[in-house]
C-alpha cells in the first residue's frame, strides 16, 4: 500500500465517521462539527490522491479544488451556525427533540 | 422505556451500517485506482509560462479554472446575504462590538493584529511563486476581523451601508471585468494571457482578498459590517447587535 493510498483510506474512515455524526447527533453544534469533519475528510482524500505522481510535484488540479472547497465549507458552516442560533432564539434549545 | 432504548440502539446500528457501507464502497474505489497517476500535472506545467503566475496551483485557481473561482466569489456573496437574513439577536451567542473587559484578550489582539496583517500581505504576494494567493490572505484577514469584532472592538461603525456593499461585491466584479476585458482584446472570456496576464491576475487577487476578508468576517458576525441605517437614524453610534426587525 502506498502512502497516498494510506492517507486516502484514512480520509475514507473519517468520512464514515463524519457521516454517522451528521445523521446521528442530536445536538446541533455537534452536527455542524461533524459536517466539518466530513468536508475535511473529502479534502484529505483529494489531496492524497493528488500525491500519486511517481516523482516530482503533485497534481495541482485537486489542490485547487480543495482550496475552493474549504471556502465553500466555511460558508456552509457559518450559515448552519446562523440557523442554529436562530433556532436557539426561537425555541431556547440547541438539541433536536428525541 | 425499554422500547425507546431498543429503538435507540437499532437506530444507531442502522446509521453505523449505512456509514460503514458507504465508506467501504469509497475505499474499494480508491484501492482500484492505479498506484501511480500523474493526472493533469504535466499539462499544467507545460502551459505555466503563459498563465501569468509562477505557481501551478495559483495558475489553476486563477487562470485555467478561473470560471470556478468567479462563481465561488458569487457564492460567497449569496452566503453573506443568507447570513444577514438569518441574523438573530444576542441571546444565544456573543454580542458584536460590546467590550468584553478582558485584558488578556485585549493584549492578545494587540499582539496579533500587526503580525496577521503582515502575514496576509505576504501570502497575497507570494501567491505568484509559492503557495498563497487571494483566498489564503483573505481568510487570514477575516480571522483578524472576527477576532477584533468578537473581542469587543467595534471598528466598523463608520462604514456606510453602500461602502459595505461595495466591499462585498468588489472581488467578483473585478474578476468579471477582467474577464470581459479579455473579450474586448479579441480573446475569449477569462482568457487572461491576452491583455497582460500577470497584472490582471494581481489586480483580481487584491480585489478578491479585500472582498473575501469582508465577506468571511460578516458571515460570522451577523451578516453586517456597517450599522443599520435605522439604527443610525435613532441616534445610535455603534454597531448594535443584529436583531429582529421592530414592529412599530
Amino acid at each position: 500500500m502506498t502512502s497516498a493510498q494510506l492517507f486516502a483510506l484514512c480520509g475514507v474512515l473519517l468520512f464514515g465517521w463524519g457521516l454517522g455524526g451528521v445523521i446521528w447527533s442530536r445536538h446541533l453544534v455537534r452536527k455542524v462539527i461533524a459536517l466539518n469533519v466530513l468536508s475535511a475528510s473529502v479534502f484529505l482524500i483529494l489531496v492524497a490522491l493528488a500525491r500519486r505522481a511517481p516523482s516530482g510535484p503533485p497534481d495541482p488540479v485537486p489542490h485547487a479544488m480543495v482550496l475552493t472547497g474549504i471556502v465553500v465549507s466555511l460558508s456552509a458552516s457559518a450559515l448552519a451556525l446562523a440557523l442554529v442560533r436562530k433556532l436557539c432564539r426561537a425555541t431556547g434549545k440547541v438539541e433536536l427533540p428525541d | 422505556m425499554i422500547q425507546s432504548t431498543q429503538s435507540n440502539s437499532l437506530g444507531w446500528l442502522l446509521v453505523a451500517l449505512l456509514s460503514g457501507m458507504i465508506s467501504l464502497v469509497i475505499g474499494a474505489a480508491i484501492l482500484e485506482l492505479p498506484d501511480q497517476g500523474v493526472g493533469l500535472r504535466d499539462v499544467v506545467q507545460s502551459h505555466l509560462p503563459e498563465s501569468g503566475v509562477g505557481h501551478p496551483v495559483t495558475a489553476v485557481l486563477m487562470n485555467f479554472r478561473g470560471y470556478d473561482t468567479l462563481l465561488e466569489l458569487t457564492v460567497l456573496v449569496l452566503a453573506v446575504l443568507g447570513a444577514r437574513v438569518l441574523a438573530a439577536s444576542g441571546e444565544c451567542g456573543p454580542e458584536i462590538g460590546v467590550p468584553l473587559q478582558s485584558p488578556l484578550l485585549d493584549g492578545f489582539i494587540r499582539l496579533t493584529i500587526p503580525v496577521m496583517l503582515v502575514m496576509a500581505g505576504y501570502l497575497l504576494w507570494a501567491g505568484g511563486h509559492a503557495p498563497g494567493g487571494a483566498f489564503q490572505a483573505g481568510a487570514l484577514l477575516a480571522a483578524l476581523g472576527i477576532l477584533t469584532l468578537l473581542g469587543g472592538h467595534d471598528w466598523t461603525h463608520r462604514l456606510s451601508e453602500r461602502g459595505e456593499r461595495l466591499l462585498f461585491v468588489l472581488g467578483g466584479a473585478t474578476f468579471l471585468l477582467a474577464g470581459v476585458a479579455s473579450l474586448g482584446a479579441g480573446g475569449t472570456f477569462l482568457e487572461f494571457s491576452r491583455v497582460g496576464g500577470k497584472w490582471q491576475i494581481l489586480a483580481v487577487e487584491v480585489a478578491s482578498t479585500v472582498s473575501i476578508a469582508a465577506i468571511l468576517t460578516a458571515l460570522f458576525t451577523g451578516g453586517r459590517l456597517a450599522p443599520r441605517a435605522d439604527d443610525l437614524a435613532r441616534g445610535a453610534t455603534q454597531l448594535a447587535s443584529p436583531r429582529e426587525p421592530q414592529h412599530d
